[in-house]
């Protein structure tokens, strides 16, 4: 049985802030939450696609350079970005995927961007990355009651 | 074979174009081409800033940590790292592993070869091939491909996430598995298990086989481009099985000389610094290994990975893989075996293995048996060499009395294909882009030959809102005479000219 809620984070915990996204989806999974499923990767690809299946809501976190602090949140829409970079894609490119496979809209998707500062190999969590991460849980504790609008 | 193109003698006063980061590799690399005032190329370096002190970050800690750390050197091949630490830390514990311990490796390496394979076939480098090299770049990915090809992009999506799912079956986790420990594995795979995997493994073959018979094709609408893109002679290593068998996770080094001479051959890997040395070049982090009976960088330097594996192994020990392997190997008389281009080829003819002998491993009872850990005479250095899906990867270390890793040296496979890629990239620049005005189509060829090598430069913080791509041509009195740039959603732009 799918649970409906998929909460997925990615990074590399051993690259400094860049372990925000799998640290936050630690938390959660701690919580042992009957209706959500935990996943991470170091990074997001077309395979992906497939754990949006049989969702109602999903989660996206990462680290992010860019975001204002302590994070910001979007709702995603699915969108051929014609991401280039490496290896890894964009949510949106994955939710992409999701319609090319299946040929229907993906599940609601929202992008948690949490406000990184150091990303150097064998750097642990920076003081102001472990102060974001905080405030996100606090964030998230009401979007998983469904009560917080994105 | 020294190199034309590796330093120009007059750098100073040629312009510069600089393609940073490469992109649709692993990490970050750039290429710089040096021309002079009739666009002539003069100058051809890829320069990669390669693990960062990562040697330094496992030094000083337990060696049971270390094949569940070695993970985090990739997010591309973390599953290659774990087993090739494993077996180092096997040796050093003087331990023969079990026939389960075995079999269940394996079975993760081949799940690891094959995910790895079709990702960068279908995800990274179908583009290229199916659009054309300098096709528009809004399409030039694997949503493009998607979009246009949904038969072949599927396929690529399902045999990645079969491999994915062989990788966690049987390492514990889909990411910072912890299957394979020194001295055997902690786990065998579930009956519940095996019937999972073996329901789709003939159709993993199936697609596998189609895959092979894509880049086939594909060869034979372009045969002379193909043939001809990026050709380059080289020495070639890898591992090979005591019967001359492709073999994948262990055996003794095989190398020969760009003429198929042997050079050496069934080498305990232990040795491999008795026959491999590390120089180093100033304009480069990354090391470059050369044969050490050659003398030097210029004349011994080699290439690794599916074309050496496809073409120095006497036979694959799977059917179908075989078979196209000889095809392969008799096509046009041999040509596609020296093509920078035959990687793809190669890479697929491995793909295959890897989905035959996931089946037959799943059809084997030892898969599923107790016999999980061996004990041995401890030593206090460990060895591990597997073959990646890029190539040849070593793990070196020594450990001391008190269980502590003191020493570690990493040679992973892009590091061996340093050279080459230089070599390709030179040939590819003189081929495509002397004397023409560059466009982001032409330097794409460029990238399109880095590619063939599957580079894995491992720098896997990717945060939002990384990874531009800019590419500045610099008169030879320094002014920057053009600028293209492109963002991280593949739309060029040249800003100074907004």
């Amino acid at each position: 049985m799918t649970a409906p809620i998929l909460i997925f984070g990615w990074g590399n915990p051993s690259r400094g802030d860049d372990a925000l996204g799998p640290l936050f989806v630690e938390r959660i999974e701690a919580m042992n939450l009957s209706d959500v499923e935990c996943l991470t990767d170091f990074q997001l690809q077309v395979e992906h696609a497939l754990d949006l299946e049989n969702r109602e809501r999903i989660l996206f976190i990462d680290a992010s350079f860019t975001a204002a602090a302590p994070f910001s949140v979007s709702r995603l829409a699915p969108a051929r970005d014609a991401t280039f970079s490496t290896h890894a894609i964009t949510p949106q490119s994955v939710m992409q995927v999701f319609v090319d496979l299946h040929d229907e809209d993906p599940p609601p998707c929202d992008q948690l961007a949490i406000r990184g500062e150091r990303f150097e190999l064998g750097e642990g969590l920076s003081a102001a990355a472990a102060n974001h991460l905080e405030a996100a849980l606090r964030w998230a504790e009401a979007w998983l009651a469904h009560k917080q609008a994105t | 074979m020294p190199f034309a193109l590796e330093t120009a003698p007059n750098p100073e006063q040629l312009k510069r174009v600089v393609i940073e980061p490469v992109s649709r590799v692993e990490g970050h690399g750039k290429v710089t081409i040096l021309l002079d005032d009739d666009n002539k190329v003069q100058q051809v370096r890829l320069h990669i800033v390669e693990f960062r002190g990562f040697e330094q970050f496992i030094e000083g800690r337990p060696y049971w940590e270390v094949p569940v750390m070695v993970q985090r050197l990739c997010g591309i091949c973390p599953v290659s790292h774990h087993l090739a630490a494993a077996k180092a830390l096997d040796m050093m514990l003087g331990v023969t592993i079990t026939p389960t311990a075995e079999k269940v490796r394996r079975l993760m390496h081949y799940g690891q070869m094959l995910q790895s394979h079709a990702l960068h076939f279908f995800h990274l480098s179908s583009p290229d091939l199916l659009f054309g090299f300098g096709s528009d770049v809004a399409k030039r990915n694997i949503v493009g491909v998607i979009a246009a090809e949904p038969a072949i992009a599927k396929k690529g999506v399902f045999l990645r996430k079969y491999g994915q799912e062989v990788i966690r079956m049987t390492a514990g986790k889909r990411v910072h598995g912890t299957g394979a420990i020194p001295g055997g594995v902690n786990k065998s795979l579930s009956a519940e298990d095996r019937a999972s995997l073996l329901k789709d493994a003939y159709q993993m073959i199936a697609w596998s086989r189609d895959a092979v018979h894509l880049i086939k094709g594909l060869f034979e609408q372009n045969l002379e481009h193909y043939n001809a893109f990026g050709r380059f002679a080289a020495h070639n290593m890898g591992l090979i099985r005591a019967d001359g068998a492709m073999d994948l996770y262990h055996g003794g080094l095989r190398a020969r000389r760009a003429d198929g001479s042997t050079l050496f051959d069934h080498l305990d890997y232990s040795q491999y610094m008795d026959v491999v040395v590390e120089d180093v070049k100033s304009w480069s982090y990354m090391k470059f290994p050369f044969f050490r009976s050659m003398g030097n960088s210029d004349e011994g330097w080699y290439r690794v990975g599916p074309l050496t594996r496809v073409t120095q192994c006497d036979f694959i020990s799977t059917p179908l893989a075989d078979k196209e392997r000889k095809d392969f190997m008799a096509f046009d008389n041999g040509s596609a075996t020296g093509a920078t281009l035959g990687y793809h080829w190669a890479r697929m003819i491995e793909m295959l293995h890897a989905a035959e002998a996931i089946k037959d491993l799943l059809h084997d009872d030892d898969i599923s048996g107790s016999e999980l850990m061996a004990t041995g005479q401890r030593q206090e250095r460990g060895v591990g060499v597997i073959e990646a899906p890029r190539g040849t990867l070593i793990h070196d270390y020594s450990v001391d009395e008190n269980d502590q890793v003191t020493h570690a040296n990493l040679i992973v496979s892009t590091t061996h294909n340093n050279q080459a890629m230089n070599e390709s990239i030179r040939v590819v620049a003189k081929q495509y882009l002397d004397g023409k005005e560059l466009t982001e189509g032409l330097l794409n060829h460029i990238e399109v030959a880095i590619r063939c090598f599957d580079p894995c430069l491992s720098c896997a913080t990717h945060a939002l809102g990384q990874m531009p791509l800019e590419v500045t041509l610099v008169g030879a009195d320094g002014t920057a005479l053009d600028r293209m740039t492109r963002n991280m959603h593949g739309v060029c732009d040249r800003p100074d000219q907004d």
